[in-house]
């Protein structure tokens, strides 16, 4: 089948819709929500692709993902070449297509969302992904390039980190991940929840690594278990990939009450530990019927409707500002909603409030209004005199945003920090200590999984010319 | 994998193992704990670091089998594996030559104590030791703690073993002893052991460390569950800790917080119960 349609039957196409599970149905498990698309779906969706030369999607992602040329293989019914060539860009294409932000990214970007809706780009580089792993004798091999006899040490096992080990690998070098917890993914694991990224997803990825000849060491702390300064000397050179994990306090009274959790606290418990979500898991989680969750990305959207999973009638978003600022993926919004999740909008927290035995039984919230917007570009929230109420909540999630962990850069000095603690790097990752590079939230701060793999391919390409030198 | 060499049992309950973690090992300083997982879909659980072989590669713990993840780590013999062992994880413990030292260790929180003393007594520090516990049954470490100690004492509830009552008694009369009061003060056991301690050694002005024991997931600072209030501050005890300055700690809040999930340990603990009678 070829892919030779004129642009006015490309247009004719209307945008896919994605197969769901019902709302009530999976407002009570942990299944992926989004069931994928068939075959004639995706072909179809892929045509609808008017392959512009100019390729404005292309510049809206991070990693510069070859889109119309990856569509156009799809379209023509030519997977294996299609998976080369997403592949050849990105190094988790599976991950990418289901939890990167496309709507403020490559698909903002698509001529065809200008008069009606654009492409589906991620639901098409998930597919052609799910695809890819699903037939392995089908795949074409690339060419391994020869070992090169240099080592380089990767710390964290984030999507930065896989990234930049595959890269690298890849191009001969002998790649080893040290990782503090005791498996692989990062957020991808301990934070995305199953309903939207099924962890075998992952264990598919690190497999497909380990085929390259990576090897990961869990439970090695950098900074403590091994310092820099040892990777440095056991190693030709060291990507430094150990993300942002540090929750961010509130600030208000109550917040060591019992049943309060820090967004990161309540997410390992059910992802990483499965609290709730194995009948046999040994980590404990509490369950209330009514569970306030403080934040507006995507943390926020996660915790509210894994509490939803874990049983609470009334599972709320209690935010700052309104909907329209909400950083969260407008998908996981949409989702939320029709899982039943309510929306407490314009509203700041001031106190927990406690039971008698310690334990969370409200917050205290005030109204908030939108005034004059602020550096951000968002329209600052203010407080409306004599607004306070309370919300009636036995479980407290505080999804605000996390802060740069100092536990591996408290042990290298040498490190060059700004005033949040994030390491200063380059562009192309380097640090202020020849040979470590860095990238992804810990230079950033709390970031996209795209732009931290983006990192993480940029830092490679910088490495592999700097173990030349060498 | 991280293999078991030795299992021997103190007392009841109470287990001493050998484990090969040749990185930890070498790493480790006096004050520091492991989270250790036994297998997949166990706890994470911190362990103090009772005593390291950097040459052997091995660590020591003491452990107390006290709820359902600590019991099912015990019944690993020699030979056979735990799944994780991760760190050395928190600060470790500021040692100096204070002189006369006191080192106080309430149930399993002596087992946590005993690196602290021998890191104390390397040091040149005179100690006396109390070790308090329910009744003689459960004093523990007692052959391992003689030799360091220049004096070595002990409490239990019922007065089946030396003084009887709690750990505050011998201490307020050591303190009160212009001889042989102590210039700091180490302890480590159940928070209101601590509790009382600090209120001692507070009225008279005595430095002194506690080691906090919040529930504790990552052990790496990026959960925030192991949150203690230390004077105005929160700060995690897995980074900042796990030892505090004892007249800064909001005992209270940390011993409800302990609390946070009895239930569910009850019913873990019954379930297995159940499981050990029918192997019976
Ligand atoms: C709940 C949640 C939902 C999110 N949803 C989305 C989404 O839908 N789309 C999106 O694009 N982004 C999302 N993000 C953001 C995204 O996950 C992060 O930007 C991304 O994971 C950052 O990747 P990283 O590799 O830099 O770090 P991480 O993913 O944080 O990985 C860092 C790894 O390093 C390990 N580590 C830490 N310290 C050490 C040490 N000292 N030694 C060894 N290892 C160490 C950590 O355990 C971890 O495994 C979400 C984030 C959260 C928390
Ligand atoms: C820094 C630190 C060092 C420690 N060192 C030792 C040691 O050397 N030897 C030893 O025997 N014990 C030590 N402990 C305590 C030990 O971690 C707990 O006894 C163990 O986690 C209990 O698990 P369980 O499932 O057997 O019991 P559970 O039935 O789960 O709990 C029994 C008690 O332990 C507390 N607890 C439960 N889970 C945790 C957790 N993840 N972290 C901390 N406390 C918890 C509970 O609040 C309860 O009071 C230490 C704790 C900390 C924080
Ligand atoms: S990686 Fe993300 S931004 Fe790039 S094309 Fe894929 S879905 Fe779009
Ligand atoms: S902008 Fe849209 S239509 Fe144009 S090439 Fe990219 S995906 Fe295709
Ligand atoms: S145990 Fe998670 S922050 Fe300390």
């Amino acid at each position: 089948m070829s892919n030779k349609l004129t642009p006015k039957e490309r247009l004719a196409i209307e945008r896919v819709h994605m197969p769901e599970l019902p709302a009530d149905e999976r407002s009570r498990n942990f299944e992926e929500v989004n069931l994928g698309l068939s075959g004639d779906q995706a072909m179809d969706e892929a045509k609808r692709c008017l392959q512009c030369k100019h390729r404005p999607c292309v510049a809206g992602c991070p990693v510069g993902v070859s889109i119309p040329e990856f569509l156009d293989a799809l379209a023509s019914d030519d997977l294996p070449r299609s998976v080369q060539i997403l592949r050849g860009d990105n190094a988790l294409p599976a991950v990418c297509g289901r939890v990167c932000p496309q709507e403020t990214q490559c698909e903002a970007l698509c001529v065809r969302g200008m008069k009606g809706e654009s492409v589906g780009i991620g639901y098409l580089e998930r597919y052609v992904a799910d695809w890819a792993m699903n037939h392995p004798d089908r795949l074409l091999v690339d060419q391994r390039a020869p070992k090169t006899g240099k080592s380089v040490a990767v710390v964290g096992c984030g999507p930065a980190g896989l990234t930049a080990a595959g890269e690298l690998a890849q191009k001969g070098h002998a790649v080893t991940i040290f990782e503090a917890l005791h498996d692989t993914g990062g957020v991808l694991r301990y934070g995305i929840p199953e309903f939207r990224l099924p962890k075998d997803i992952i264990d598919r990825e690190v497999a497909h690594l380990i085929d390259l000849g990576v090897s990961i060491e869990c439970n090695v702390i950098i900074g403590k278990t091994l310092t820099i300064d040892e990777l440095r000397e056991d190693f030709d050179a060291v990507f430094v990939a150990n993300g942002a994990g540090l929750p961010t306090m509130l600030g208000i009274p109550g917040e060591n009450l019992k049943g309060v959790y820090a967004a990161n606290e309540f997410l390992t418990r059910v992802n990483l530990m499965e609290a709730g979500r194995k009948e046999d898991a040994a980590t404990p989680i509490i369950k209330r019927s009514e569970v306030a969750v403080i934040g507006g990305g995507n943390t926020a959207m996660d915790c509210v409707r894994t509490a939803r999973r874990l049983g609470a009638k009334r599972a709320m978003i209690v935010y700052r500002r309104s909907e329209a600022e909400m950083p969260a993926r407008v998908e996981e919004i949409k989702h939320a909603k029709e899982e039943g999740v309510e929306f407490v909008m314009l509203t700041a927290p001031l106190e927990i409030l406690a039971s008698e035995d310690g334990w969370v039984r409200a917050l205290k919230c005030q109204k908030m209004e939108l005034g004059p917007a602020d550096a951000s570009g968002r329209r600052r929230p203010q407080p409306i005199e004599g607004s306070e109420f309370e919300l009636s909540a036995g479980v407290v999630i505080n999804a605000v945003g996390t802060n740069a962990n100092p536990l591996l850069t408290a042990t290298a000095p040498d490190l060059e920090l700004n005033k949040w603690g994030n390491i200063v790097a380059k562009e192309n990752g380097e640090t202020s200590i020849p040979g470590v590079f860095a990238g992804g939230d810990i230079v950033r701060g709390g970031a996209t999984v795209i732009l931290a793999m983006g990192d993480g391919k940029k830092a490679a390409a910088a490495i592999d010319e700097y173990l030349k030198t060498k | 994998m991280f293999e078991v060499l030795s299992n021997e049992v103190l007392a009841e309950n109470l287990h001493k193992m050998v484990v090969s973690a040749p990185r930890i090992a070498k790493a480790r300083k006096a004050g520091q704990f492991v989270i250790v997982r036994l297998a997949q879909g166990e706890e994470r659980i911190p362990l103090t670091i009772g005593d390291a072989d950097a040459a052997a590669g091995t660590i020591t713990l003491f452990i107390q089998a006290i709820g359902a993840s600590t019991r099912r780590i015990v019944q690993t013999q020699p030979g056979g594996f735990i799944r994780d062992v991760a760190g050395p994880l928190g600060k470790e413990t500021h040692i100096t030559n204070w002189g006369r030292v006191a080192c106080i260790g309430g149930g399993v929180g002596t087992a946590v104590l005993f690196p602290l003393v021998k890191a104390l007594h390397e040091a040149g520090n005179q100690i006396t030791t109390i070790i308090g516990g329910r009744s003689e049954r459960y004093i523990i470490l007692e052959n391992e703690l003689t030799p360091l100690s220049e004096e070595f004492l002990v409490t239990t509830e019922d007065g089946s073993r030396g003084f009887k009552g709690f750990v505050t008694g011998p201490l307020s009369e050591l303190l009160a002893d212009p001889e042989k009061a102590p210039k700091a003060v180490f302890a480590v056991g159940p928070v209101p052991m601590m509790k009382a301690v600090a209120n001692l050694t507070r009225e008279k002005g005595i430095e002194t460390i506690v080691s906090l024991n919040p529930i504790m997931i990552d052990g790496t600072g990026m959960c925030g569950g192991c949150r203690v209030q230390i004077g105005n501050e929160t700060k995690f005890a897995c980074v900042d800790g796990p030892e505090f300055d004892a007249h800064l700690v909001d005992f209270d809040g940390l011993s409800d917080r302990l609390t946070s999930y009895r239930k569910e340990e009850a019913t873990c603990l019954a379930a297995e119960c159940k499981l050990g009678r029918e192997e019976a």
